[in-house]
């Protein structure tokens, strides 16, 4: 089976996950795209790979990649790199993205999104590996910013400026993750709006969207966890439409990977960012006028 | 501080749960802070923990809840993945199991553990479509002796030593699972002809016969141990044919 590759409307759209691909196939409900790990789908074949080509049939897709390693020193896996490729060939998504987060080391495969210092070093490896990376895949890829919880003492680039330069020296996109900007100001203490206003928003082509968990740390100072199983705060909501209003509407996802609800409330949590974004955009244009 | 060193040493503290989080790596205070560098640990644990609750339900449910996941952790501490691909981990998990000093009280734990990862093994097994017996017989009848079979890329064959297949199917579904009603040896085929897993208790003739198909022995060869025992091949071979194991066959050539 072919696909056409399709470009992801500016729309909000969902982490597919196997429990709602009943719905989805029947009822081929009104949502902009289906996001998936590709990671969940290097098996060789089963019905993993079934659901995803019945869906690829109806949806544009966004294929998200949690396992390159990026943000490491290490030469990128190339047997890794391949299995991308053979999953790019196979379904065509709209886009394709990753991390800048490291998670393989010698010890193996960490399985998390471990963060990096940003430093000259750093930047060089990052750059190399996505030019790597899209050279391989022969597509122009998104790199996805982080949530942190530590800041590494000899961090030296602010990390809007270490993302545009990426953008900048490789040609690649920027999938913001407004959610994940959120967890990152409060964790650190810097102002999330001013973060926005530094985002070189003119690379970005997609964002995500997710709920976050309260956490306490060493010092008593409340800090979030990036958790993916929950409501999208309404705080995080409100900095997506500043986005909004400066960028243009964007394909938006919902990321809600642990604790899934129902479709019904999945599909409500799409249809509530469409309404903030179409909200945004309004104001955008009265602004213009 | 070179990225590499940085790397190791935030690799090296994260993987060890009685060290401090590294000195470089700080909360909002200038210094290490221990609960914020937990949560990457516990990203990392819970993660791959989880990963081999839902590849082993059975074994989970046999020992309950909280054993399994002090034996999930103890597995997870000694055998990091060797890749991304998730779906791939804790194919080694029956051999720890074996290995696994509390656990000792179960015997016939690695076995259902070893099914489990077979029927995870057949779930991502690339597709293949079955053949019928009927494509067996438009071969002239001459050749039947040569011929040679391609098993469904699906197959597991596996032999237990405990009742791990009946132990197996007993806990599928909601029900209060109930004791085999002969705790003996089983041999099992494990595969996904279309979109399901399923597991068979095969006759052990009839796994020899499959076993031997696999290998690559003509069915004559294959047949010879039930020729000896008195049986009829194509009882077990019509089987196979019917659990959708078989997808490709030929005449072997003669040397």
């Amino acid at each position: 089976m072919t696909f056409a590759r399709a470009i992801l409307p500016n729309t909000a759209g969902v982490g597919f996950k196997p429990e709602h691909f009943e719905v989805l196939r029947t009822q081929r409900p009104d949502i902009g795209f289906l996001e998936v790990h590709a990671e969940n789908y290097m098996g060789d074949g089963g019905p993993p790979h079934r659901r995803l080509e019945a869906l690829r049939a109806d949806y544009p897709l966004s294929l998200h990649g949690v396992g390159l390693s990026i943000g490491s020193p290490r030469p990128l896996d190339r047997d890794h790199l391949q299995r991308l490729k053979a999953l790019m060939r196979r379904y065509e998504p709209g886009l394709f993205s990753e991390h800048l987060a490291w998670s393989s080391h010698e010890t193996g495969f960490l399985n998390d999104l471990l963060p990096l210092p940003y430093t000259e070093e750093t930047l060089g490896f990052v750059c190399d590996h996505i030019e790597t990376t899209q050279d391989v895949l022969g597509v122009r890829m998104l790199l996805e910013n982080p949530s942190t919880y530590v800041a590494f003492a000899h961090s030296v680039i602010p990390e809007t400026e270490f993302l545009a330069e990426i953008a900048g020296r490789t040609g690649c996109g920027l999938l913001l993750d407004v959610n994940n900007v959120e967890v990152s100001a409060t964790n650190h203490g810097f102002d999330p709006i001013a973060y926005l206003d530094a985002f070189p928003l003119q690379h970005v082509g997609e964002i995500h969207l997710a709920g976050s968990f309260d956490a306490v740390d060493d010092a008593g100072r409340a800090f979030l966890i990036d958790a993916h199983g929950s409501p999208v705060r309404p705080s995080v909501l409100e900095l997506y439409q500043r986005v909004i209003f400066r960028a243009g509407r964007l394909p938006t996802l919902i990321e809600w990977d642990n604790d899934v609800p129902d479709w019904a409330t999945l599909f409500a949590e799409a249809r509530r960012a469409d309404l903030y974004a179409q909200a945004a955009e309004r104001e955008a244009v009265r602004h213009a006028v | 501080m070179r990225f590499e060193e940085t790397l190791a040493v935030f690799a090296e503290r994260l993987t060890s749960p009685d060290r401090p989080p590294p000195e470089f790596a700080w909360g909002r205070e200038g210094r290490p802070d221990a609960r914020r560098f937990k949560v990457y640990r516990n990203n990392v644990a819970v993660g791959l923990i989880g990963a081999l609750e839902a590849r082993y339900p059975v074994v989970r449910r046999l020992v309950g809840d909280e054993f399994f996941r002090g034996l999930a952790g103890a597995y997870v501490a000694a055998h990091r993945p060797a890749s991304a691909v998730l779906i791939h981990y804790g194919a080694g998990f029956a051999e720890f199991v074996a290995g696994f000093e509390p656990a000792k009280h179960l015997p016939y734990l690695p076995d259902v553990a070893r099914l489990e990862n077979a029927w995870v093994e057949a779930y991502h097994a690339a597709e293949a479509g079955p053949l019928g017996f009927a494509d067996l017989v438009a071969f002239p009848p001459e050749n039947f002796a040569d011929l040679i079979f391609t098993l469904h890329p699906s197959v597991r064959l596996l032999r237990f030593a405990h009742p791990a297949a009946s132990i197996w199917a007993a806990h599928q579904g909601e029900a209060e699972p109930r004791s085999p009603a002969h705790w003996g040896p089983e041999v099992a085929l494990i595969l996904r002809p279309d979109a399901d897993v399923e597991v068979r208790i095969l006759p052990e003739l009839g796994f020899e016969l499959a076993s031997a198909l696999r290998a690559g022995l003509t069915l004559a060869e294959a047949a010879l141990p039930m020729a000896e025992a008195g049986e009829d091949v194509s009882v077990h071979l019509i089987g196979l044919f019917e659990a959708g194991a078989i997808v490709g066959m030929k005449v072997a050539e003669r040397p």
